[in-house]
């Protein structure tokens, strides 16, 4: 049967909206989870108290930002099952897998010691609280490297083929999922995304003390700490986001092209388009500023090798339509006679095309009488919004390049003590929000640019949802909604609230330079 | 060794440990929330309350993370199916589930009575409605539900929100919450200063003893008025996971497993023991009173799993489309592969876990609330 379409419309706005509403606060808490170590580290090993205070007044604001994360990530863990239940139905046997070892392996981890972090100051040893720190930070991205390994095989499905008993993909190899090349490159550029966004946040609030004179000596220890983290953080996200992109080209050609608003095939090594104006209708980027041979470089590692176009994707997926509605054949026999040698061998031939069959099912509900115009709208429908990623990509390619520029000069003036020139406080300071600007576009990168398909190749986004009404997703999406953007403000009240007020404002530093204790004295 | 019906037996049987890991564990945390200004006449005194479960409800609502995960790994048409059904009920329970943890933590960090006073209500509520909800939808289990497969395993639900506040339901609902409160006031009898755990122990003996009329009356209503599921047709135990190669027939008794398997009433006996520790121990020393309500959780949830076995959720709707133990299971490779995962991390979370209790220990004072709560 046909999913209502608006059922499709509304549960993939929800998911979007909630997905990229928890993504605002997962990459702060990855990147100050690690800095808060670095920083009680240090307390520990010099005895210094100033760096107790800082790792305690970071943690104020990690605290508020934790809270968030978890409130909104409870939403992530249930809505496969909530909006996506055939998704959940027929991808669970492989896709629960990560999500369950991530709870027992990370999250339970993370959340136990969060405890420990703010209740545990004056209970245990600085080593041992120290070493808890640790373990929180170590957990955070150890949560990100399983929730990353689910979500690789959403973009590259290794690892499992279809029961046609069980109506389901089941797993052939674990090994093949938890090792799936495009989950390592992914995981190493979004954990650096979080810590080059967590090293932005202690950057831009320090300088903002700076700027007003407050917490001097605390601020510019905060700076000369973020400064080497986010400038390694930055060059990794950059270096690793290119690898990343060479694992797309690999597995998932029409997202390149997209992309790239790559509409022909080009002759290799193809160029790269910095800036143009995609044209969905014709089918052409007007305007396009081209450097040749760069897009060939980064796609293919090799000066020789095309980069398929569009179009081109597009006819190959009208052969793979035609050869998925030979499996789906094969798997309608099947499941009425599993012993049936002849359709298990047609099923075998092409079960790595069914999925494209199972794109006509938005349409129709048998694909074996689809037409060759339906064929070709399956095949158009392989196409994702090439605008929105062509732009999407290049600003969080942009900004990605600003912050090793950033974090560089800091990093320079941190080594020189000259961080109080005002101007770089300034930018410092109205660098803030770029970090989220790009984190966000990055995850409409990949999963905007992944539709039609929920699994690459395997399921359709539209077959996924739940048999819901419309009337129940708009409950859900209105309540989320309004609850989400009450409690964005009430969040954003706190930061800004706790952030003015500062370590001094919190009794944790004194309000007067003369005023620091003897054991605090600075060198 | 581990063939595909002893997994699924195996997995039936790690579901249950998840679930009575969440009530015993976040179960506390929902009772002192929803007990918040019953328990704590004035801010100091609700202060120590928050500061006795502040420091661990963190890892213990990992309990219900991780369970709807291992449902997802090792159940995938349970948690495809339960969860998109109950959509609605799923919506109510998730927003109590994002208060809390902003709830605990924005609390203390605006110094105005009213801010103060609009965030415990948050939090008595979200305690309230997930205690509510939970044993609400335990005791839909027992009534079957409206939902039924087509070929593709597609699921269509035929019902609605308000539809699932059936009496027995709601009855059920009552069970769990009066379970829980005494089980979060029993925790507040021992953790909280000793002016609020002598209150504490008080409102705990009332619960409990709510509890075990409710808990009774519950058992008698499904022993004669609601008729049980029965796997009538081909119940081959190890075979692939598709619901609708077998045949049910309604009319049994729930008990009948009780019948076939008398070591089962154990678990009535264990719940009925912990309410009546609980009546005797809670509000003394050393922490046998919460030991004997968590027995008392741990009892109930295994007296209703165990007399929906094998079902895990029944169809009333087309009976044939119920899932079972036998049938709505991952392939045998993920349920050995997360069996493993398991046995390796499970005693690792009890470790840590036990010891982040042992350096909370002790009674949280108003003494020392009235000093600081630290950078919280």
């Amino acid at each position: 049967m046909i999913v209502d379409p608006d059922v499709v419309g509304l549960s993939r706005l929800q998911f979007a909206l909630t997905a990229l509403y928890h993504f605002l606060f997962v990459p702060l808490t990855l990147g100050l989870a690690f800095m808060l170590a670095i920083m009680e580290s240090v307390y520990v090993m010099t005895r210094r108290e100033v760096w107790k205070r800082m790792t305690q007044f970071w943690g104020v604001l990690f605290g508020i930002n934790f809270a968030m994360g978890v409130a909104t990530g409870v939403t992530m863990e249930f809505q496969f099952g909530t909006n996506w239940a055939y998704y959940s139905h027929y991808v669970g046997d492989i896709f629960g897998a990560p999500l369950a070892i991530e709870g027992m392996m990370a999250f339970f981890l993370e959340s136990t010691l969060v405890g420990i972090f703010f209740f545990g100051w004056d209970r245990i040893t600085p080593l041992k609280h120290m070493l808890a720190t640790w373990f929180m930070a170590l957990a955070t991205s150890l949560s990100a490297l399983w929730i990353l390994i689910a979500n690789a095989w959403m973009q590259n499905p290794v690892g499992a083929a279809f029961n046609a008993q069980t109506m389901r993909m089941e797993v052939t190899s674990f090994k093949e999922v938890f090792f799936n090349p495009v989950a390592q490159s992914k995981f190493v550029h979004t954990v650096s995304a979080g810590y080059t966004m967590g090293a932005m946040f202690v950057l831009s609030i320090s300088a903002w003390y700076l700027l007003r004179g407050r917490n001097v000596d605390f601020a510019k220890r905060s700076m000369t700490v973020a400064a080497s983290f986010g400038l390694a953080a930055s060059l990794s996200v950059v270096v690793l986001g290119d690898e990343s992109g060479y694992t797309v080209s690999e597995n998932q050609k029409m997202k390149m092209a997209a992309i790239e608003a790559m509409w022909e095939t080009e002759p290799a090594p193809a160029s790269f388009t910095l800036v143009g104006l995609p044209d969905v209708k014709e089918r052409t980027t007007h305007g396009a500023i081209r450097v040749p041979w760069i897009m060939g470089l980064i796609g293919t590692r090799s000066v020789d090798e095309p980069i398929s176009g569009i179009a081109q994707l597009v006819d190959d997926a009208k052969g793979r339509i035609a050869d998925g509605i030979k499996a789906y054949d094969a798997m309608l026999v099947l499941r009425e006679n599993r012993n049936d040698a002849q359709a298990a061998a047609i099923l075998a031939a092409h079960d790595k095309d069914m999925g494209y069959a199972l794109l006509l099912k938005r349409f129709m509900d048998d694909p074996r009488k689809a037409t060759p115009e339906d064929i070709q709208k399956a095949a158009d429908s392989t196409i994702p919004n090439v605008p929105v990623l062509f732009w999407s990509f290049r600003v969080m390619v942009a900004c990605g390049l600003y912050f090793i520029g950033l974090f560089a000069y800091a990093f320079w003036l941190a080594s020189k003590r000259r961080l109080q020139g005002r101007r770089f406080l300034k930018v410092a300071l109205w660098s803030l929000p770029l970090p989220w600007v790009a984190a966000e576009l990055g995850w409409i990168v990949a999963e905007y640019g992944r539709q039609p398909w929920a699994i690459e190749g395997v399921l359709p986004t539209a077959l996924g949802a739940s048999s819901l009404t419309p009337g129940q997703v708009w409950i859900s999406l209105g309540g989320f909604v309004l609850f989400y953007t009450a409690l964005a403000v009430i969040d954003g009240y706190l930061m800004v609230k706790f952030a003015r007020k500062g370590p001094d404002g919190l009794g944790l530093w004194p309000k007067r330079p003369d005023a620091i204790p003897a054991h605090a004295q600075t060198a | 060794m581990f063939d595909y019906e002893t997994l699924r037996v195996i997995w039936w049987a790690l579901i249950g440990v998840l679930l009575i890991g969440f009530a015993i564990m976040d179960g506390f945390d929902f009772g002192v929330a929803a007990l918040l200004r019953v328990l704590g006449k004035d801010d100091h005194e609700r202060l120590v309350l928050l500061e006795t479960i502040e420091p661990t409800w963190e890892g213990n609502q990992v309990w219900f993370i991780l369970g709807g995960g291992a449902v997802f790994a090792a159940w995938p048409l349970l948690y495809a199916a339960s969860f998109s059904g109950l959509y609605v009920a799923m919506f109510v329970l998730l927003v109590a589930f994002i208060i809390r943890p902003v709830g605990f933590n924005f609390r203390e960090k605006v110094q105005d009575p009213r801010w103060k006073t609009v965030w415990d209500y948050c939090l008595i509520a979200s305690g309230t409605i997930v205690m509510l909800v939970c044993g609400v939808a335990f005791g839909n289990l027992f009534l079957g539900l409206p939902f039924r497969y087509d070929g593709d395993l597609r699921m269509t639900w035929d019902g609605s929100f308000f539809q699932l506040f059936r009496p027995f339901a709601l009855l059920s609902g009552l069970v769990s919450l009066s379970m829980l409160l005494a089980h979060g006031a029993s925790w507040a009898a021992m953790k909280a200063d000793v002016l609020i755990a002598n209150r504490a122990a008080k409102v705990a003996r009332i619960a409990s003893l709510v509890y075990i009329v409710l808990f009774v009356a519950a058992g008698i209503w499904l022993a004669y008025g609601i008729p049980g599921f029965a796997i009538s047709g081909p119940a081959t135990t190890d075979a692939i996971s598709n619901p609708l190669g077998k045949q049910v027939a309604i009319g049994a008794s729930w008990f009948a497993s009780y019948m076939k398997h008398p070591w089962f009433w154990a678990a009535p006996v264990l719940a009925f023991a912990g309410a009546l520790g609980l009546q005797l121990f809670v509000g003394r020393r050393g922490f046998a009173g919460f030991f004997c309500s968590s027995l008392a959780v741990a009892g109930t949830i295994l007296s209703a799993g165990f007399a929906l076995f094998p079902f895990l959720l029944p169809s009333a709707l087309d009976p044939t489309s119920s899932l079972t133990v036998w049938d709505a299971s991952s392939s045998r490779g993920t349920l050995l592969l997360m069996l493993a995962v398991t046995i390796v991390f499970i005693p690792l979370i009890l470790l840590y876990t036990s010891w982040v209790y042992r350096v909370m220990r002790g009674r949280v004072t108003l003494e020392h609330v009235r000093k600081s709560h630290g950078t919280y």
